[in-house]
């Protein structure tokens, strides 16, 4: 933005950051990148029974121009980076990026020449989601782990040099221990 | 005329009936108790490893996701029954695929899964799972090892009387989870 780096930092500006991240994460978009079975996961997870809605994110956009959030489910061939790359490029920022499966996450069992070994080496991921495929219940675990972390996001050079003096990282809570009714 | 009002019939019906969607983060879905979850090295009830650190696990796994170091026991620090034990246990779970070949492969039932599956992380050094994750937390009774053998005098012993062994456990508390039950459910 560039406004908030003109500005002393203190109470406002960090409540700011909060609804800040507080809107953005709370309506992700997911663009659709299903490559293998993981898709299969991930369409099941924005259905009725496990309804992603809730987390206000059922829309799969087909437009990257619309989307903030990349899941990118399933194994990644050679031929197919530079078109996630590409993908990735054109989704308008602040995005992210789920590797769903362990495929798309360091190759999985597909150790040979004709896949990514990890769609690390082509966009930066923010959330490794292991499993062959993940349960739906996995990837909405994931995906809240993601909401935690955007919730840390810094706004802005200052405070991102702030955070990362500090060495803060968000914690790893699996969701079902955060979200737990009392 | 009443086709119209028929379509509205059917979205006011649904208000009545069971909502099927699974209340996922705030009531955690237990999978079925045979589910590929993350894995466990189990222990013998008196808190030595199963595990012999025979590799089998790591020469079953079609993902190359396992790494083990086995190591020597010796009469100052014991860990498991017998010779040798699992010195280093590395899972990797960015390549685990959850098949299930490395539990059919281990000879002494050391490696089972867990329902556990909540593993997403943020970054792959942290999903390489070490062997203190993915030993089974003690139960009464047990000891942290290295410690001598308690249940017999040699590597048989354990695997001979391990029947009337289970059923004695099976009068201690937790002993009907000891093996493949979540870790929750174990007391962790």
């Amino acid at each position: 933005m560039g406004l908030e780096e003109k500005l002393p930092n203190g109470v406002l500006l960090a409540s700011v950051e909060k609804l800040v991240n507080w809107t953005r994460k709370s309506s992700l978009w997911p663009a659709t990148f299903g490559l293998a079975c993981c898709a299969i996961e991930m369409m099941t997870s924005g259905g009725p029974r496990y309804d992603l809605a809730r987390f206000g994110m059922e829309v799969f956009r087909a437009s990257p121009r619309q989307a903030d959030l990349m899941i990118v489910a399933g194994r990644v061939s050679n031929k197919m980076a530079p078109v996630l790359r590409q993908i990735y490029d054109q989704m308008p920022e602040p995005r992210w990026v789920i590797a769903m499966g362990v495929c798309a996450s360091s190759g999985g069992m597909f150790n040979n020449y004709a896949i990514v070994q990890g769609v690390d080496h082509v966009v930066p991921v923010d959330m490794y989601l292991p499993g062959c495929p993940p349960r739906p219940e996995m990837l909405i675990d994931a995906i809240l782990k993601l909401h935690a972390k955007i919730m840390d996001e810094p706004l802005g050079d200052t405070r991102k040099a702030l955070q990362l003096e500090s060495g803060y990282r968000t914690p790893m809570i699996p969701s079902s221990e955060r979200f737990a009714k009392k | 005329m009443f086709d119209a009002l028929k379509g509205f019939g059917v979205t006011f019906g649904t208000m009545f009936k069971k909502v099927v969607t699974e209340e996922y983060p705030e009531v955690k879905k237990i999978p079925a108790e045979r589910y590929h979850g993350r894995h466990q090295l189990n222990r013998h009830p008196d808190g030595l490893e199963k595990c012999v650190g025979c590799e089998l696990c790591a020469w079953a796994c079609p993902a190359d996701a396992i790494y083990v170091e086995g190591g020597d026991n010796t009469e100052k620090a014991r860990f498991s029954p017998g010779e040798r034990y699992g010195a280093i246990y590395q899972i990797n779970y960015l390549r685990c695929i959850g098949c299930g070949l490395c539990v059919e492969a281990c000879p002494t039932r050391s490696l089972t899964m867990t329902t556990e599956y909540e593993l997403a992380d943020d970054n792959r050094q942290d999903l390489i799972y070490t062997k203190e994750q993915l030993m089974a937390p003690l139960l009464s009774g047990m000891e942290q090892p290295p410690h001598p053998m308690r249940l017999g005098d040699n590597e048989q012993d354990y695997y001979v009387k391990g029947p009337e062994l289970a059923v004695s456990m099976e009068s201690a508390p937790f002993a009907d989870s000891m093996e493949t039950a979540p870790l929750k459910e174990q007391g962790k």
